[in-house]
């Protein structure tokens, strides 16, 4: 080696430059990857400093001046901050209580079809997924449609009175919801079945010499081995226990509902970009970040404590 | 497993498939339904008649849907802006996630640190629009094209499925004097059916419903998406509709246009999906399975 007469530390400075050197097209291949998370994600977040300005157009993200918390402020001070914080985590909640335990009672159901039967299913269940929110909201209109509804309709065959759900405070949530049930529990199946599929034969033929039942052989046998697998989607749900995507929630409001339907981020959305207040959502829209942030760290504490399984 | 007798129908077996037929109809009745709506007269659908199967068959609403400019403007947009991203993403996340695998990579851990932190850590939609309009992006093409083309949790997989891969695939390559590049191109991409239709299935789905990102980043209607345009449609068949209660026979009858539209139209634009995914479907059952392996 020519290196070998240089001192220990220049020795390794070169050695580490010619192993840089000889990656040089791994570093090519991840450049665009980079690229992409400097400009759209950290530079973003350069500008997230505009929550502690006062935010003028003219003077730019730089040249503004600071207020420090006062949009902070004005945020937990004003009269909707409750209602806001309320709506988000009620209806984040529901959907979580709701919405994540289907999922693994489907795949523990589909598990045990077999044949052509569980072929068909599968792919039926996963149809939804695969409508758009703007379609699923629409046909959440048209079912639920006062005048020509089916689900009306039927309330008029059994002699009930017709109700305007969609534009009820009251079923506001509920139908957000189960509809999300609707188009999220074949596809988030998924993933268990997965898990499913890693279960050791071994152990039901185990099971079966001890005339186990089919239901004991899912709770003691299929439930624990997927366990894990519910853990990690328990903290990554978690997470977002704040964050309630604003896309679905957008399109399901209307000037009857808002009472409930009014989100965080729906918030941050039309008083941003709708009305141009750019510093007070942006301090809003960094509150709702930084507590989801806590969420996860929490989530994954409590797991790791409790069953050895984290996500880092 | 071993002994495979030919077990009867049990009680068990009954409630499974009894569930398995209650959830066909839960999910099955809202989709048939809104076909049936699409094939059936809009005055039918309009006094709440059509319960199941289509009644007074009328295809009107499909010559209206491919007579609409907005629509078919849209949907060109859409297919552009769907077959766009999915290259693009291919593009950045399949090579990064290939880089990730090699553990001798000076720095590896660096660059994994900052594609995990922006998974749980965002500059939100305000600090990312502001962004965007000074990159000059904001109502253009490229905008909706570029934003959200790399993903963390996609590179993820990639990566795991990489890694999952015989070493001595690259090892042989690389004594055949192939670079690293050449290697990937060659070797590994060919062998990656599986996780490019996972990719693929993810990022496109995810593009041709989306909906937001034309809301908020396109002003010109001439490039707006397919979703936006829907959505346009439905908002107006339905005041349409409001106003038809007490507006008389004019304000009756573009509803019952707008009615006949708004069912085609839904369905015109899920089609191509729903048409799909079944072919795609192991590629999908087998993705979730690269995922869950965390490398």
């Amino acid at each position: 080696m020519k290196g070998n007469h240089l001192s220990a530390p220049q020795g390794a400075r070169k050695q580490t430059a010619t192993r840089i050197w000889k990656h040089r097209e791994y570093y090519l291949m991840l450049l665009p990857a980079v690229l992409y998370v400097a400009l759209f994600c950290y530079a973003p977040m350069y500008g997230l400093q505009i929550a502690f300005k006062n935010y003028k157009v003219s003077l730019g993200v730089s040249g503004s001046p600071w207020i420090g918390f006062r949009n902070f402020t004005d945020f937990f001070q004003s009269y909707y901050f409750v209602t806001l914080l309320k709506n988000t985590l009620v209806l984040s909640l529901y959907a979580l209580i709701v919405g994540f335990p289907i999922p693994i009672i489907i795949a523990l159901i589909i598990n045990e079809m077999k044949g052509r039967f569980k072929k068909v299913t599968q792919t039926v269940l996963y149809a939804p997924h695969f409508i758009s929110l703007v379609v699923l909201v629409s046909i959440l209109n048209s079912m639920l449609s006062p005048s020509q509804g089916v689900v009306n309709t039927i309330l008029e065959m059994l002699g009930r009175e017709r109700i305007y759900f969609m534009a009820d405070p009251k079923y506001f949530r509920h139908l957000y919801v189960w509809s999300g049930v609707w188009q999220g529990m074949g596809w988030g199946a998924i993933i268990y079945l997965a898990a499913l599929s890693g279960v050791d034969p071994v152990l039901h033929e185990a099971a079966d010499i001890d005339g186990a039942t089919r239901l004991q052989k899912i709770l003691h046998i299929n439930i624990p081995t997927i366990l894990p697998t519910i853990i990690i989607m328990l903290i990554l749900r978690m997470g977002q226990v704040i964050s309630v995507g604003y896309e679905k929630v957008y399109l399901m409001q209307n000037s009857m509902n808002v009472e409930t339907a009014e989100v965080i981020s729906t918030y941050v959305y039309k008083r941003g970009i709708l009305n141009s207040n750019y510093s007070f959502s942006a301090a809003v829209g960094l509150f709702n970040n930084v507590v989801n942030v806590i969420l996860v760290l929490f989530a994954n504490w409590i797991s790791k404590k409790v069953s050895k399984t984290s996500l880092f | 497993m071993t002994a495979k007798k030919r077990k009867k129908f049990t009680k068990f077996d009954m409630g499974i498939y009894g569930a398995g037929v209650i959830l066909l109809v839960i999910v099955g009745y809202p989709l048939i339904l809104v076909m049936s709506n699409s094939l059936s007269s809009p005055q039918l659908v309009a006094s709440g008649k059509v319960l199941l199967l289509p009644k007074g068959i009328n295809l009107e609403g499909y010559r209206a849907v491919f007579e609409d400019n907005s629509i078919v403007l849209g949907y060109a947009n859409t297919i552009f802006y769907t077959v766009c991203k999915t290259l693009l993403a291919l593009a950045i996340t399949l090579p990064a996630g290939y880089a990730l695998t090699k553990s001798t990579l000076p720095g590896r851990n660096i660059f994994m640190a900052m594609f995990m932190f922006v998974m749980y850590f965002s500059g939100g939609l305000i600090p990312t629009f502001l962004q965007i309009q000074k990159y000059g992006l904001y109502n253009t093409r490229t905008a909706i094209v570029v934003m959200g083309a790399f993903s963390t949790y996609n590179c993820i997989i990639c990566r795991s499925f990489f890694a999952s891969m015989p070493k001595e695939l690259e090892e042989a390559a690389e004594i055949d004097g192939c670079t690293p590049i050449t290697t990937f191109v060659k070797i590994i991409l060919p062998l990656s059916k599986a996780l490019l239709g996972v990719m693929v299935l993810y990022v496109a789905v995810g593009q041709w419903n989306s909906y937001m990102d034309c809301l908020i980043y396109i002003k010109d209607d001439a490039k707006q998406s397919l979703q936006v345009v829907l959505r346009r449609i439905l908002l107006i068949a339905q005041a349409a509709y409001v106003t038809a209660e007490e507006g008389g026979e004019y304000a009756a009858m573009m509803a019952d246009r707008e009615a006949l539209l708004r069912y085609s139209a839904m369905v015109v634009s899920s089609v191509p999906l729903l048409v799909v995914y079944p072919f795609l479907q192991k590629y999908f059952d087998k993705g979730v399975m690269i995922g869950s392996v965390k490398g």
